[in-house]
């Protein structure tokens, strides 16, 4: 019977949680869909003006532009450049391999605010300062680690003998690349390419530093717009942030497919244990 | 002096799900018995193990001990002391903190749970250990830790869940060795679980031979060992050979249009009854010439063992004969063979 | 690619460090570079030339800078403590395994994925003084006035809790599976209740992944920002240092203010974990158990 109430205890808390968050986002989708809404359970009628009203007023197509060309720029520059480099770490040990794995775990580890500042500060201090450029380079800084470290598993998965065994069957190295290695990393990548989306899409603290008014996506636009406070109509940055996680959701949806759960709140369970 | 138990008796059912582990699965043990449970993996013996501790619980059935019924008790209050196959040592704790655990719990003084668990080092001969981490020993040392740590509390039955399997072949007849002088000495009640027929044979008084769940057969090591009941007990005792057949008049075995006759001991079958005949690899006399039970056999494979060399023959009828036998073999070779009658039994066929 | 001799770790060849190259150029380039520039903006104030430590001192003598180092540890350290309680609460009841586990761990993840500030705006909706919340409370009479959950100090925790709660919990979940089960067995058949097993069994051994929670969740509260702003008072009660950086950076253009700022803040996350480091170290030389030394 302990055990029993035990469990109580768990089930009550994850229906609380749950509940909590059915209310949170459920609460944002009627109050975008509602005309006028003031301290009444539901509001007395609704609308999808504010929808248009965001979609014109905060400049949404631009925003929404910005954000697919940041996910997608950062999505296929970080494997890129992490491919190569999991590939090694996986299959060699040599000295200063651990400092290695460090350094790729700092910007991991270390809360963007921290290093956001000084980030901030050097891109602006360049040509591109505030530009999309800037935004693409600040989120290559964590994302390229979380593609090294979800890449690592992969390849270290496929057996060495395989790229042995091609070896003696006459393959050279370029032939073993595509033909061996290539097709059974298609996995890794789609598992790190869709990390990398949902954490470019929802990425603020990075984003705010470093964009500029024509470079922000949907997140940070979200953002200014509720704290541009009374200028704006609550319900159309509800409507707005209904339109992002809408967004959102999809993504996640497609991600389940490829990603287990618990890879989404990947950021550090992999470098500790 | 430990405190012994009159009896313990069961009969337990436990299901997983749709698939029944243990089907009416029924013991009794005695006071200083060794009961084994011997089975492939998969048999349920562990299950059996695993509730008579308590630690997880039956689906049906009752436990009694000396009179009093136990289903429903908490595994800490049965006073059971248990083996695990992986040790199960803290690694946290040093050897003499794990020794000393289940006394703490028991609050006793400080100078009681020192000179017990020093004795208890003693008695496994690990006297020097007693700082060392687990981490620090080899896994005969830990097995030994483990086996100190259930004895020192006494418990009035010792459950062990096949304690060598994690050992090597020299390690496991060491710690056989040692098992049997521990339970000689403190005239403990076991019951042991294992797949090892060598273990269950040499430490045994009692042999349950299990399978999926349901009891195969019971008794003495000798009876299991000489006179297994069925294919599966046979086959786990060694016997490789088998050949089907029908009863005959005469109480032969004859295969399939008395292609061939097999005249074996004493048994209960009815003619025209299907059955099997076993013999073992090392009873089979080869080179020998006999008037009954004599075929011919070609040489296949035969392997060098040293003393004795271990060939499969091919039968005139195609069938493989296992031998394990001195005399010498060449591949290619045609030898006689014979089954001595009292070394050939007569089991009920089974449906393959 | 040849094998190596006998296992032995092998030297990078060229290969090895054309794969490593622009990953490594990149970290040292775009990360280190900007941090190392960062602290020594921070030490190179615009009215002064050389190094100086004028803007630490400025920090120090302002109270209403210095001031949000005590505001964002009151945010950050209950932060943490109820998140990774709560964790660990949870993950040690799942520890066996639980129904419907793929779900529940979705549906955990789900806050994470949203991201911050749907959150927030969430959070201010639902938990306002006159959101869904309230008016449940209220209406079924458990409540006479609203509770203010939005726009202070509790509302940024609630945010907070939400954002930390699902990867503390899976870590320690992860972690407390990796405990192998039949230590917990075998202390039972020692005599060891529930709670004898969670203190001296489980617990030392959990230890490791529980200091290691403490560390990550409280470093990533300290640098709490857009929860401070959207649900709190960023000019007033929960004006964190993350903030005061920000305003200096891009309010004031005083970057090199601002990077002191930021080394100021780092150096706190710092402090928090030697801190973290040095009460586990007391813990593990705690005696485990009254006898055992002869």
């Amino acid at each position: 019977m302990r055990g029993k109430l035990w469990s109580l205890a768990l089930y009550l808390f994850v229906l609380g949680f749950i509940l909590n968050l059915l209310g949170i986002v459920t609460h944002v989708t009627v109050s975008a869909f509602a005309k006028r809404w003031f301290g009444t359970p539901l509001p007395p009628s609704f609308t999808t003006d504010w929808f248009v009203y965001a979609w014109t007023n905060f400049d949404l197509g631009r925003v929404l532009t910005v954000t697919v060309i940041v996910a997608l720029c950062v999505v296929v520059l970080a494997l890129l450049i992490a491919y190569p480099a999991a590939y090694i770490l996986a299959r060699r040990n040599f000295r200063g391999k651990t400092l290695l794995l460090l350094l790729y775990f700092l910007p991991l580890v270390i809360p963007q605010m921290t290093y956001g500042i000084s980030l901030a500060t050097t891109l602006y201090g360049w040509p591109i300062g505030g530009t999309i450029f800037a935004v693409i380079l600040a989120n290559l800084v964590p994302m390229v680690p979380l593609a090294i470290f979800v890449l690592i598993p992969f390849f270290e998965q496929i057996s060495l003998n395989l790229e042995w065994g091609a070896q003696t069957l006459g393959a050279s190295r370029a032939q073993i690349f595509r033909r061996i290695l290539l097709p059974l990393t298609v996995p890794g990548m789609l598992t790190a390419g869709v990390l990398i989306l949902v954490n470019t899409v929802s990425n603020f603290e990075l984003t705010f530093l470093v964009s500029g008014s024509g470079s922000q996506t949907l997140v940070v636009a979200l953002f200014y717009n509720v704290f541009a406070g009374g200028v704006r109509p609550v319900y159309s940055v509800d409507a707005m942030a209904l339109m992002y996680m809408a967004t959102v959701l999809v993504i996640l949806l497609v991600a389940l497919h490829f990603v287990r759960p618990t890879q989404m709140v990947f950021r550090l369970d992999q470098g500790v244990r | 002096m430990s405190r012994t138990l009159d009896s313990l008796r069961f009969r337990i059912t436990k299901r997983f799900g749709a698939k029944v582990v243990l089907d009416d699965f029924a013991l009794e043990v005695r006071g200083r018995q060794f009961v084994t449970l011997l089975g492939p993996s998969g048999c349920g013996k562990s299950t059996a193990l695993n509730i008579v501790a308590g630690l997880i619980p039956a689906s049906d059935g009752e436990l009694w001990i000396d009179g009093a019924r136990i289903d429903q008790m908490p595994a800490e209050h049965r006073g059971f002391g248990m083996v695990f196959q992986n040790y199960a040592l803290f690694p946290h704790m040093t050897v003499f903190g794990n020794i000393a655990f289940g006394l703490e719990i028991q609050r006793r003084p400080a100078a009681e749970i020192n000179d017990r668990v020093r004795a208890m080092l003693a008695l496994v001969r690990l006297p020097e250990l007693g700082d060392r981490y687990p981490s620090q020993l080899s896994g005969g040392q830990q097995q030994r830790v483990a086996i100190a740590r259930a004895l020192v509390l006494e418990p009035r039955l010792l459950l062990l869940d096949e304690p060598l399997s994690n050992l090597d072949a020299k390690l496991r007849i060491e710690m056989r060795a040692e098992i049997k002088r521990i339970h000689a000495s403190l005239g403990l009640t076991c019951i042991y679980v294992t797949h090892d027929q060598i273990e269950a044979l040499s430490l045994s008084d009692w042999i349950v031979v299990m399978r999926e769940g349901i009891v195969m057969q019971a008794g003495p090591p000798s009876e299991i060992y000489n006179h297994p009941k069925n294919v599966f007990v046979a086959d786990f005792m060694g016997f490789r050979n088998f050949f089907s057949g029908l009863v005959n008049a005469d109480g032969e075995l004859e295969g399939a249009g008395g292609a061939w006759r097999i005249k074996g001991r004493a048994h209960a079958l009815a003619p025209g009854a299907a059955a099997t005949a076993a013999i073992r690899p090392e009873d089979v006399q080869v080179g020998a010439d006999a008037s009954v039970n004599r075929f011919n056999g070609r040489v296949e494979i035969v392997e060098y063992l040293g003393r004795e060399n271990e060939g499969v023959l091919r039968l005139e009828d195609q069938s493989s004969l296992w031998v394990h036998t001195p005399a010498r073999l060449a591949p290619g070779e045609t030898v006689p063979v014979t089954f001595p009658p009292d070394k050939v039994i007569f089991l009920p066929a089974e449906a393959p | 690619m040849i094998a190596s001799r006998r296992g032995e770790p092998r030297e990078l060849d060229l290969t090895a460090v054309l794969c490593l190259a622009p990953s490594v150029i990149y970290v040292v380039v775009m990360f280190v570079y900007p941090f190392l520039h960062g602290i020594y903006l921070s030490l190179r104030p615009p009215k002064q030339t050389g190094l100086s430590l004028a803007n630490y001192i400025a920090f120090f003598s302002d109270e209403w800078q210095y001031g949000t180092i005590w505001i964002t540890f009151t945010l950050a350290v209950p932060t943490t403590v109820i998140v990774v309680s709560t964790a660990l609460f949870l993950a040690y009841g799942m520890r066996r395994g639980i129904r419907m586990e793929r779900t529940i761990t979705t549906i955990l993840v789900l806050p994470v994925s949203l991201g911050v500030i749907l959150l927030s705006i969430g959070i201010q909706g639902f938990y306002g003084s006159r959101g869904w919340f309230n008016q449940i409370l209220i209406g079924a009479g458990l409540l006479s006035e609203p509770l203010q959950l939005t726009n202070n100090h509790t509302g940024v925790m609630l945010s907070l809790f939400m954002q930390q709660f699902p990867f503390c919990f899976l870590m320690l979940l992860g972690y407390i599976s990796g405990i192998d089960p039949t230590l917990e067995k075998s202390a039972r058949t020692l005599g060891a209740n529930s709670w004898i097993v969670f203190r001296r069994v489980m617990l030392p051994l959990m230890a490791p992944g529980i200091a290691i929670a403490f560390a990550l969740v409280f470093v990533m509260t300290f640098a709490v920002f857009p929860s401070a702003i959207l649900l709190g008072q960023p000019a007033g009660a929960t004006r964190t240092i993350a903030i005061a950086a920000y305003h200096q950076a891009f309010e004031h253009y005083d970057m090199s203010y601002a990077s002191a700022i930021a080394v100021i803040m780092g150096l706190c996350q710092l402090a928090g974990l030697v801190l973290i480091v040095l009460v586990r170290q007391r813990m593990i030389a705690a005696p485990t158990m009254g006898v055992g030394k002869r």
